[in-house]
């Protein structure tokens, strides 16, 4: 599965890339993250519990960050276990670019499942790939421009979107009008969505 | 119909329509299944299963599983000692020469590596099911995960990954078998055509998914297991022999099974050895009931084979030879040796007459899982192939499709033919009866082929309708050795009690056998209680498979209640005192005929005299009105038929609607009309639905990406019609009731018979596209048909 997409953040490109490498604001943003602890300079161990369709599971992982050129790109891989609901292993090629005072980030995504995830799940990973990521970019833009405090998002209960103007908007693709390029820009959003899950699983893992 | 069971009985009810004995009990839930059982002391088991299809396993840690609340134990393959050993081979490769076979069979608990998604790595005991799920989760996996040999050509590559360590290729076996000169076949023909073929069995879906409770009773010292197994007699001696205990202390039970289909056939499932085993270390009864996302992994499937096939004809249409080269998926193990391709080899020759054959098949191992016998056990795939080339050859020459087929029937003084090749049961393919032309042209008749093709699809076409009609042949081997018994017995309370060793999964032996031992004894089927699967009842026998149940225990059961007629004419005779010519035996009575009222004798009385407290059972005698008798066919006995249907095609959804299915079978003398309907009718629906609604999917990963009943799609009664049957009936010449199997004859053909009518429905072949595969499906047919409008 590859998903690619992009996103418009209304926050400096420095600030979107501090915040990428915060594993509080990480924690936060990730949906379901139990825990999230830096190992090292570039990785991350993580507890995930996400749910695909029927399947429930508490993902452990480790995700590790490569190819870091800050401020602009990095590769965030890893895999997930989780238990007997399977496992995951992704990887996503993220790229910020200034894009006047707010921030675009490119991302292209790919994932695999396993097990019971691939088995009962296979035809909802894409679908909750997109709820995922719809949450995760929208704590993320939350935090990123102070519309939210982190600590607001640090609790276990998920934080409801802000009925308020959305501090992160997807970019207006060149044929914005196209109800298939729209589509696919959900997509994507989702894949991102995922991305971070998968990406939360796999730094969930180990 | 006609033949009898013997000379002197009177044949009343075999032959008959009779209803099922076992009905009442099934359809009021008094049938008791695996999973009913109620024992003291009863734990619950659950399978931790490989998330990778290909992975070495770098450790395993049960600590907290085995701490979890309620979890009385966990075990590996660490754990199993002596017990972990790669199984036995159900079924050892036959003696082709010059045959290659590798033997990787599956291992109770994956240690080291795992070689599909869902292997079993670890097993937990606990006071209930929910617990030992729960406890599965804190069981921590080490995998590092490997290449994996997932699509079938791929794996078969030098440097494909290799499922077994060392075996470069993944060769299961590889197999070449030929008869008459192929070479000089193609230099004669006139016409040669050539087309690679792919034909993708799902897998069998019972109602009721694999099952087993083991019980281990340390004061007797016996191990007794309920398994849902198509084979109790070769399961018990094969558990016997893996847990070192004798024969006689083990004892397995088939009760009532909800569907075989072959699926339960595979005696050494993983599942039911550790089970066995867990039972026996731990001295209580465990139980382990397959989940439905289970048995999409961990039972066994059928799968792919590729064929590059080409058929040699002459300027008549004539078959002069046919070439084949086979790609089989084996999947991880091999257990049933070469069975399926095997079959699928054999099948290719048809109905038809074909001089000269030349086939090879390579059988490569992939991290998938198993594959063993499925109804049609690799008959559908090699049907599939000789049913396409006869179509496409037709084509060619211009030639009506039922005409080709006409042309080259085996002809009915040809029997018995040889054809020189060998099959599943290690014996020369034989077709020992058979008269096809009666069985094409009813077909033709019933299906209304003339009127259909001349006048009613093509007004149908000028009103814009898709409507195609399919008509293919087939045949089915059968009956195969290497025995079974029965053991029939007059009891004192006049009731006959039948035994056999073969496994009951649904198919009406409760009756025939019953049917067949009534007209014998003289007493109603309803009087005659079968018991089957229960290895303390009978001991002997292999098993449920292969269309054979009905020929080979149904002709012991004739052989042992003839007995048991012989000795209670005699005794009769004696009690009566009259010759045992003058003994008739009718409603549960031995009267002497023409003989006054009072000269007659209730059968239970008789075995109440056959076994008595004094005197003495005289030399050369037995005691009891009881005979074992065994049967043991030299081979393999050949069913045949046509199917057709007609069917249309939505024009916006290619979406299919069957608007007539014939069939018209011959499986030699039939026992029970309704059964064979039964059978016929039930395998119809899994040919429907491997033609056209269900396929295992399976990613670059060997990941299987549909194991729910949302994804996999089974058809259901909207979508299998009403059929017309019809039976033509050439006795077996290997046995003496001249019957031949039915089981697999619905589902054989229903592939090639698919492809036929949707590429008539939708004009395929005049914008020169083939229908190569099955399944297919109105995704798959979008596509074929895009691809015709893109060609022309």
């Amino acid at each position: 599965m590859e998903l690619k997409g992009q996103q418009r953040i209304a926050a400096p490109r420095q600030k979107v890339w501090q915040s990428l490498n915060d594993p509080n604001v990480l924690k936060a943003c990730i949906p379901g993250c139990e825990s999230l602890t830096q190992d090292g300079d570039s990785a991350f161990d993580a507890v995930v519990r996400a749910k695909v369709g029927p399947v429930r599971a508490k993902f452990s992982g480790r995700v590790e960050l490569s190819d870091i050129r800050p401020p602009e790109s990095y590769r965030i891989s890893g895999q997930g276990k989780g238990g007997a609901a399977g496992v995951a292993k992704g990887s996503a090629q993220v790229s910020l670019a200034e894009d006047g005072d707010a921030t675009l980030l490119d991302y292209v995504v790919t994932a695999d499942v396993g097990g019971k995830l691939a088995q009962v799940g296979s035809r909802l990973v894409q679908s909750t790939a997109n709820k995922y990521a719809t949450d995760f970019f929208a704590r993320f833009g939350d935090i990123v421009t102070g519309a939210v405090p982190l600590e607001a998002l640090a609790g276990e209960a998920p934080v409801p979107a802000k009925a308020a103007a959305p501090a992160v908007t997807a970019a207006a693709p060149p044929a914005a009008a196209d109800a298939n390029t729209a589509h696919l820009r959900r997509l994507n959003w989702a894949l991102l969505a995922l991305v971070a899950v998968l990406i939360g699983y796999i730094l969930a893992t180990h | 119909m006609t033949a009898k069971p013997s000379a002197s009985a009177v044949n009343r009810y075999f032959g008959a329509p009779v209803t099922r004995n076992e009905d009442p009990a099934l359809l009021t839930g008094q049938a008791l299944f695996v999973d009913d059982l109620v024992l003291a002391d009863l734990w619950h088991a659950a399978f931790l299963r490989s998330p990778h299809a290909h992975a070495r396993i770098e450790s395993i840690d049960v600590s907290a599983a085995k701490a979890h609340d309620g979890v009385l134990a966990v075990y590996t393959a660490e754990d199993l000692g002596d017990f972990w050993q790669s199984v036995p081979l159900v079924v050892p490769p036959p003696p082709i020469p010059n045959s290659v076979f590798n033997k990787h069979t599956q291992v109770p608990l994956a240690k080291d590596k795992v070689r599909y998604a869902g292997e079993p790595v670890a097993l937990v005991v606990a006071e209930s099911r929910y617990v030992a799920e729960d406890a599965l989760a804190d069981i921590v996996v080490d995998y590092a995960p490997l290449p994996v040999a997932a699509d079938l050509e791929r794996s078969a590559a030098e440097d494909a990954p290799e499922v077994h360590d060392g075996l470069a290729g993944n060769v299961a076996a590889h197999v070449h078998q030929a008869k008459g000169d192929y070479a000089a076949a193609l230099a004669a023909a006139a016409t040669v055509v050539r087309r690679r073929f792919t034909y993708d069995h799902g897998m069998a879906q019972p109602m009721e998914t694999r099952g087993v409770v083991a019980q281990f009773d340390r004061k007797t010292r016996r191990l007794t297991v309920w398994a849902t197994t198509q084979a109790p007699a070769s399961l018990r001696t094969g558990l016997a022999a893996l847990l070192g205990l004798g024969e006689r202390d083990v004892r397995v039970v088939a009760p009532f099974v909800g569907g075989g289909f072959g699926a339960k056939l595979l005696m050494y499932y993983a599942e039911y050895l550790v089970i066995s085993w867990a039972a026996l270390q731990l001295g209580r009864a465990v139980k382990w009931i397959e989940d439905r996302g289970e048995h999409f992994l961990a039972t066994s499937q059928e799968r792919s084979q590729i064929h590059e096939a080409e058929m040699a004809l002459d300027e008549e249409g004539r078959i002069l030879g046919i070439k084949d080269v086979v790609l089989h998926d084996n999947g991880a193990y091999n257990p049933y040796g070469l069975t399926v391709p095997l079959n699928s080899q054999c099948s290719v020759l048809g109905l038809y007459d074909v001089p000269a054959y030349d086939s090879t098949f390579t059988a490569i191992f992939t991290n998938k899982p198993l594959v063993a016998p499925y109804r049609g056990a690799g008959r559908a795939h090699g049907t599939f192939v000789i049913e396409r080339l006869m179509d496409i050859a037709a084509r060619e020459l211009g030639l009506d499709r039922a005409e080709i087929r006409r042309r080259n029937l085996i002809p009915h003084d040809a029997f018995p033919v040889k054809q020189e090749i060998m099959f599943q049961d290690f014996a020369e393919l034989t077709y020992d009866s058979g008269n096809y032309a009666p069985v094409l042209e009813r077909t033709l008749e019933l299906i209304g082929y003339e009127a259909f093709v001349n006048e009613e699809q093509p007004a149908l076409r000028a009103a814009g309708r898709r409507v195609g009609l399919g008509l293919v042949c087939y045949i089915e081997g059968t009956g195969i050795g290497p025995y079974e018994g029965a053991r029939v017995q007059i009891q004192a309370n006049g009731r006959i009690a039948v035994a056999t060793g073969i496994g009951s999964q649904g198919q009406g032996h409760f009756t025939v056998f019953a049917q067949i031992a009534a007209d014998h004894l003289g007493v109603s089927p309803r009087e005659v209680d079968v018991t089957t699967g229960d290895t303390d009842q009978f001991y002997w026998g292999a098993g449920t498979f292969a269309s054979r149940g009905a020929v080979v225990a149904g002709n012991a059961v004739h052989e042992a209640a003839s007995a048991v007629r012989e000795k209670t004419l005699a005794l009769a005779a004696e009690h009566l005192g009259c010759a045992p010519s003058e003994v008739v035996l009718e409603d549960g009575m031995a009267k002497r005929a023409s003989g006054r009222p009072d000269e007659e004798i209730a059968l239970g009385a008789l075995a109440v005299l056959a076994n008595p407290m004094r005197g003495a059972v005289k030399p050369g005698t037995e005691p009891g009105l009881e005979a074992t008798r065994y049967f043991g066919p030299e081979g393999g006995t050949m069913a045949c038929g046509a199917h057709a249907m007609i069917v249309e095609v939505d024009p916006e959804t290619l979406m299919i609607e069957i608007k007539k299915f014939v069939v018209v079978h011959d499986c030699g003398t039939v026992i029970n009309p309704l059964l064979v309907e039964g059978q016929i009718h039930g395998g119809v629906a899994q040919g429907i639905g491997n033609a056209f609604y269900e396929h295992l999917v399976f990613d670059d990963d060997a990941q299987l990406l549909n194991a729910t009943f949302a994804d996999y799609l089974i058809p259901t009664s909207l979508d299998v019609p009403r059929m017309v049957l019809d039976h033509q009936v050439t006795p077996s010449t290997r046995n003496e009731l001249g019957i031949k199997g039915v089981g697999e004859a619905g589902a054989i053909p229903v592939g090639p018979l698919f492809a036929q009518a949707l590429e008539d429905a939708l004009e395929l072949p005049a914008r020169g596209v083939d229908v190569l595969e099955i399944p297919l499906s109105p995704n798959r047919l979008w596509e074929l048909v895009n691809e015709a409008s893109q060609d022309n």
